[in-house]
């Protein structure tokens, strides 16, 4: 018989949390911090929207662009916390999860051999998505000393006549990392200098613990124009499963994409989008109040970690704590395997999210307190014994 | 930090100070310090513990009691509910909007004897008009717990 398979497909590496969460799954007892969700339920006003558009009988295909009170809700929301106008018409676009938003901008931008730059360590679907699409990822190892922000030497470097698209994930998973007004504005004038695009992932946007809020690339003089902003309801609001996200920028990429979106997908779930409405009008305060809660998890974390004499960074976003484990003369893996045989705790393999994540570990706080002082329990025993 | 510190509280007052400054990032004292304010200026009110009563193997009734009462001159509700929250079985008086006036909880041992307290106690106060009491079959869900499910953590255990 004939091979099957596309040797595209075969040249793209499994996912490396794969092996690990297989570990982990044969060991029912294990303490897991090992999560990229929230624990939050999402807020019942929201799951009660859900369940009303299910008794209307409101189980149709909506737009293939999304519901459009959705997209202008969507569109006010961006106005009102980030200053950005969007056109909700023509500039705005609901998918299935941001995941699903990286997937169509790769496809709509990119053609064979355009390099993509992508700053690791980062979250595990750019590369393969940059890889379906025809593109070269080209990765940027970025630096525990930046507080793995990226600089703009970093940047240049990586440049070259063939880079098209920038990945920008921040707030990181896995690391944490954010950038700032003053790490933008250094960034900004380079990828206007060799037109570049970018590709903003700002799912975690609404979680950052700097004390001011998120700011987005787009926000820069002449930035919008070259970036897709993509963002969506599974952090911010604890809507995981709902698979909700959406992506805006120039109305020339956004309507290609709807294309890949409409023969792919069609609409994003019907029931999900009522219930994200109700999420942006009246889901501030749930925001704010999950904001809160991971913060004091991420100071309690850092603060028991440090004690431990962990060296680790600040994360300023997302939920995560980076700690670097080089010290204990094991990689990544091997660290994350031994403890959960040895204390049955599961945490991440930093080189999970790239190469360059090698010698860290990632340590998720969306947990309550409870849970990570009986984790935190097991990996300072772990910690003393090696 | 105030409404932070609140919010913490609220949720668990056992928690120790030191884990408090840790979790607010400020130092112990400052905890401490603003905990007497909060204190001193009436707005913490007590530490008390939420108990399931039904899981001991102590008898007790809860009675929700709507008061329609006569407000008098110059004092309004204030007076007659002070008359009421000083017996000690009164748990709780709430001042309501609608129908009825007051919101009296109230404690006892068995049916009869807080059946006994409203006809002889509270009905019988001049200026309370009429009242109908309702039993507490029941705790579901009291200061924002639920007492009954205990809660699982329903996420895969490794995801990206």
């Amino acid at each position: 018989m004939r091979d099957p398979l596309s040797g595209t497909i075969r040249n793209i590496a499994p996912s490396g949390i794969r092996k690990f969460f297989d570990l982990v799954a044969e060991m029912p007892d294990a303490i897991s911090l090992g999560v990229g969700e929230p624990d939050f339920d999402t807020p019942w006003h929201v799951r009660d929207e859900g369940i009303y558009a299910l008794e209307k009988g409101r189980t149709f295909y909506t737009a293939n662009a999304g519901l459009k009170e959705l997209r202008q809700e969507i569109a006010a929301y961006l106005k009102r916390r980030q200053n950005l106008t969007y056109d909700p018409i023509k500039e705005v676009l609901v998918t299935v999860g941001g995941s699903e938003a990286i997937d169509l901008a790769m496809r709509a931008m990119l053609d064979a051999g355009d390099e993509v730059l992508i700053p690791e360590p980062s979250y595990v679907s750019y590369v393969p998505c940059a890889i379906l699409a025809g593109g070269r990822p080209v990765s940027i190892p970025l630096q525990e000393k930046n507080s793995f922000r990226l600089t703009p030497e970093e940047l240049e470097a990586h440049i070259t006549d063939k880079t098209k698209l920038l990945v920008l994930p921040f707030p990181n998973n896995p690391t944490g990392a954010i950038l700032e007004q003053k790490d933008l504005e250094a960034i900004a004038p380079i990828i206007q200098a060799h037109d570049l695009y970018v590709l903003s992932d700002e799912i975690y946007g609404e979680l950052t613990y700097s004390g001011g809020r998120h700011i987005s690339i787009a926000e820069q003089p002449g930035m919008q124009e070259r970036t897709i902003l993509i963002n969506g309801f599974s952090k911010a609001y604890a809507m995981t499963g709902w698979r909700l996200g959406y992506a805006c920028g120039p109305a020339e990429i956004l309507s290609q994409m709807t294309k890949i979106h409409q023969f792919a997908i069609m609409c994003a779930p019907t029931t999900s989008q009522y219930a994200a409405v109700e999420a942006m009008k009246n889901g501030d305060q749930d925001v704010a109040q999950m904001r809160e809660s991971y913060n004091q998890r991420r100071r309690f974390l850092l603060h028991e970690l440090r004690e431990m004499k962990l060296p680790v960074f600040e994360p300023l976003g997302a939920f995560y704590v980076f700690p670097n484990i080089s010290g204990f003369g094991m990689g990544s893996t091997e660290f994350c395997e031994k403890l959960l045989q040895e204390e049955k705790v599961a945490v991440v393999p930093g080189n999970a999210f790239g190469d360059s994540g090698e010698g860290f570990v990632r340590i998720s706080y969306a947990y309550s307190l409870e849970a990570l002082k009986k984790a935190l329990e097991r990996i300072r025993r772990f910690l003393e014994k090696h | 930090m105030r409404e932070e510190l609140l919010h913490i509280i609220e949720r668990n007052s056992r928690i120790a100070l030191s884990e408090l400054a840790i979790i607010l990032g400020v130092t112990e004292e400052q905890v401490l310090n603003t905990l007497s304010e909060l204190e001193s200026e009436g707005i913490i009110c007590g530490y008390h513990t939420l108990i399931d009563w039904e899981k001991t193997a102590v008898e007790k009734v809860t009675a929700l009691i709507e008061v329609r009462v006569a407000p008098q001159r110059g004092q309004g509700f204030d007076s007659i509910a002070e008359r009421i929250y000083k017996y000690p079985e009164v748990n709780s008086v709430f001042l309501i909007s609608g129908g009825f006036d007051l919101m009296v909880t109230l404690e006892g041992k068995t049916l009869k004897e807080v059946a006994g307290f409203v006809s002889d106690k509270l009905s019988t106060l001049d200026s309370v008009l009429s009242t109908a009491t309702h039993f507490i079959l029941k705790k579901y869900k009291d200061h924002g717990t639920i007492l009954e499910k205990k809660q699982e953590d329903k996420r895969e255990k490794i995801s990206p």
